[in-house]
C-alpha cells in the first residue's frame, strides 16, 4: 500500500530524468553537445520544459469529440501508474501482493490502447487517426509474443505472484537452486547473486528474453517501432493535437511505460530486488548487499538493485532508439505474427518440458 | 493506518492516478491563458483547412489483426491459470510423474489446433500488409525512336571531336 508514495514522485522524477538523460545519449550517440544551456550542462532543461508547458494554452480543436479528447490522457497515465501497483520493490515491501501480479499486470497496460485510441479518434482530425489505428495494430500485435513470453516464465517459476518469481531468485528462495538449472550436482542456493537469477537458474529463458524486450520496445511505442509517431510522416500521431499539460501526461506515460516493463524484465529474468554479487567462501558479498530480512538496510538495497537494473533496462531502450532507423509497417507485422509469435510458441512447449525434467 | 488488501491497494493507484491527472490539469488551468480564436481551434492538416472529417473509412487490415489478436489473447487467458498448476511438484509427485507430462500433452494439443489457425490465416495472405505496386509510366510519343537513335548518334560523333580538356589540380 505504501508503494503509492513511492511510485508517484518516482514516475514523476523518472520522466523529467529520462527526458533530460535521452536528449544527453542521443546527443552523445550522434555527436553533439545536446542541451547545454540551461543551468550547469542544460541540466534544467526539462524543468524549464515543465514551467512551460504549465503556461501553454490547452486547445481542444472545434471538431474534435471533447469528451473522448479530455478523456484520452486520463486513462493512458492512470493505465500505466496503476501497473506499479503489483511491483515488489524489496522482500518485506510487495506493493498488492496480488497472487495473480504479473497476468494483472499485462491485462492493466492493455487498457493503454483504449485510451490511445480515444486520442486518435477524439482528435478528429487524420494524422491521430492514422497514429492511433497503427499503435493499436502494433501493440495488439505484440501483446501476443509479450504474454507468451511472460507465460515461459510462469511455467518455470510456477507462480504468477511478482514477489514470489523475486523470493525464488535470491538467497532467500524456497527452493533449491542448481548451477544454470542442469547441472543438478552442484547446488547453488547458497550463492545467490547472479547465479539465482532465473535467466542464469533456467538458461531456457535467455531467448524467451529476447522476444519480451523486443515486444516490450513495441509495447512503448518506442523506436524502431515508433510508427504511431513517426514525426516525419504522421506529424506526432495520436497527439497531435495535443497541448499543454494533456500532452504532457503522454509523455509521463510513454517514460513511465518504459519503466514499468524494464521494472518487469528486471523481475522476471534479472533476480527483481536481489544483489547481483554472489557469495564466494568467506566473501559474502550477497548476504552484505542485501541485508538482513525485513531491516532498514534490506529495503534500501532491494530499491537499489531494482532501480539500477530498470535504469540500465531504459538505457538499453534509448540506445537502440537512436541506433536503429524505423521499421515499414508490413515489416512491423511480419516480425510479430510470422517470427516472434510462432517462437514463442515453440518456446513455450520447451518451457513446459524444461519445468517437468526439472522436478524429474 | 488499516492495511488495504491487495485489490484496495490496486484500486487506491487507479483513483490516484485519475485524481492526481485531474489536479494537475486543475493546477494547470489556474496559471494557463485562454485566449481561443477560430484559427487555433481548427483541425491541424499542416496549414491547410480540413476539407473532410477524420472519421471515414480506414484500412479493413486492422479488423483482421484486431481478430487474430483476440484469438491468441484468449488462448493466453486460458493458459495462464494451467501454467501455474501443470508443473506442482506435489501434484506431480503424487501421480508418478503423470499429471505434468499429461497436462502438458493436453495443453500442446490446444495450442497445436490455434497454432493451425495462425497458419490458415498466413497461408490465405491475411497477414500480408498491402503494398504499393511500383509500375513505370509509358510515355508514348509520336516521334519514332529511329529518329532518337540518329540523333544521340550524331551528338556523339561531334562530342567524340572535341578534345577533353583536362583541368591540372593546382
Amino acid at each position: 500500500m505504501t508503494t503509492f508514495l513511492f511510485f508517484l514522485p518516482l514516475i514523476l522524477t523518472n520522466a523529467v530524468l529520462g527526458i533530460y538523460a535521452e536528449r544527453k545519449i542521443s546527443a552523445f550517440i550522434q555527436d553533439r553537445m545536446g542541451p547545454m544551456e540551461t543551468g550547469k550542462f542544460g541540466i534544467l532543461q526539462t524543468t524549464a520544459d515543465i514551467v512551460k508547458l504549465i503556461q501553454k494554452e490547452d486547445i481542444v480543436p472545434a471538431a474534435a469529440d471533447w469528451k473522448l479528447f479530455k478523456l484520452a490522457p486520463v486513462i493512458i497515465f492512470t493505465a500505466v501508474f496503476s501497473g506499479f501497483a503489483v511491483i515488489p520493490l524489496s522482500g518485506a515491501w510487495d506493493g498488492a501482493g496480488l497472487e495473480i501480479g504479473v497476468f494483472y499486470l499485462l491485462a492493466i497496460i492493455s487498457l493503454d490502447v483504449l485510451g490511445i485510441l480515444m486520442a486518435g479518434w477524439g482528435s478528429n482530425s487524420k494524422f491521430s487517426l492514422f497514429g492511433a489505428l497503427r499503435s493499436v495494430a502494433q501493440i495488439i500485435s505484440y501483446e501476443v509474443p509479450l504474454g507468451l513470453s511472460v507465460l515461459c516464465v510462469v511455467m518455470i517459476t510456477q507462480s504468477l505472484d511478482l514477489q514470489e518469481i523475486s523470493l525464488s531468485q535470491g538467497l532467500q528462495s524456497p527452493n533449491a537452486v542448481y548451477l544454470f538449472g542442469v547441472v543438478k550436482s552442484m547446488d547453488v542456493s547458497q550463492w545467490g547473486g547472479v547465479f539465482a537469477w532465473n535467466i542464469v537458474q533456467a538458461p531456457l529463458l535467455i531467448p524467451v528474453f529476447v522476444i519480451f524486450f523486443i515486444a516490450s520496445l513495441a509495447e512503448c511505442n518506442r523506436a524502431p517501432f515508433d510508427l504511431p509517431e513517426a514525426e516525419s510522416e504522421l506529424i506526432a500521431g495520436y497527439h497531435t493535437e495535443y497541448s499543454g499539460f494533456r500532452w504532457a501526461f503522454f509523455m509521463l506515460a510513454e517514460y513511465g511505460m518504459m519503466m514499468l516493463v524494464s521494472m518487469l524484465a528486471a523481475i522476471l529474468f534479472f533476480g527483481a530486488w536481489n544483489t547481483p554479487l554472489p557469495n564466494m567462501g568467506v566473501v559474502k558479498l550477497a548476504d552484505w548487499t542485501t541485508g538482513a530480512p525485513g531491516s532498514f538496510m534490506s529495503y534500501i538495497w532491494g530499491v537499489f538493485w531494482l532501480l539500477s537494473k530498470a535504469l540500465i533496462g531504459m538505457f538499453m531502450h534509448m540506445w537502440i532508439r537512436w541506433t536503429y532507423p524505423r521499421l515499414r509497417i508490413d515489416q512491423l507485422m511480419n516480425l510479430s505474427w510470422k517470427y516472434l509469435t510462432p517462437a514463442s510458441i515453440l518456446l513455450l512447449l520447451l518451457c513446459g518440458i524444461w519445468r517437468l525434467w526439472m522436478i524429474a | 493506518m488499516p492495511e488495504l488488501s491487495g485489490f484496495g491497494t490496486i484500486l487506491l493507484f487507479i483513483i490516484g492516478g485519475f485524481v492526481f491527472v485531474l489536479l494537475s490539469v486543475g493546477f494547470a488551468m489556474l496559471v494557463r491563458p485562454n485566449r481561443p480564436n477560430i484559427e487555433k481551434l481548427t483541425t491541424y492538416e499542416c496549414g491547410e483547412n480540413p476539407s473532410t472529417s477524420a472519421w471515414g473509412k480506414f484500412n479493413v487490415r486492422f479488423y483482421i489483426v484486431a481478430l487474430i489478436f483476440l484469438l491468441f489473447e484468449v488462448e493466453l487467458v486460458f493458459l495462464f491459470p494451467w501454467a501455474t498448476v501443470f508443473g506442482q511438484k506435489e501434484l506431480v509427485d503424487a501421480t508418478g510423474g503423470l499429471w505434468g507430462w499429461f497436462a502438458l500433452g493436453e495443453m500442446t494439443v490446444f495450442v497445436l489446433i490455434l497454432a493451425l489457425g495462425l497458419v490458415f490465416a498466413w497461408a490465405k495472405g491475411y497477414l500480408e500488409w498491402e503494398r504499393p505496386v511500383v509500375e513505370a509510366t509509358r510515355m508514348d510519343s509520336k516521334v519514332p525512336d529511329k529518329l532518337y537513335e540518329a540523333v544521340s548518334k550524331k551528338v556523339k560523333s561531334i562530342r567524340a571531336e572535341v578534345p577533353v580538356v583536362k583541368e591540372e589540380v593546382v
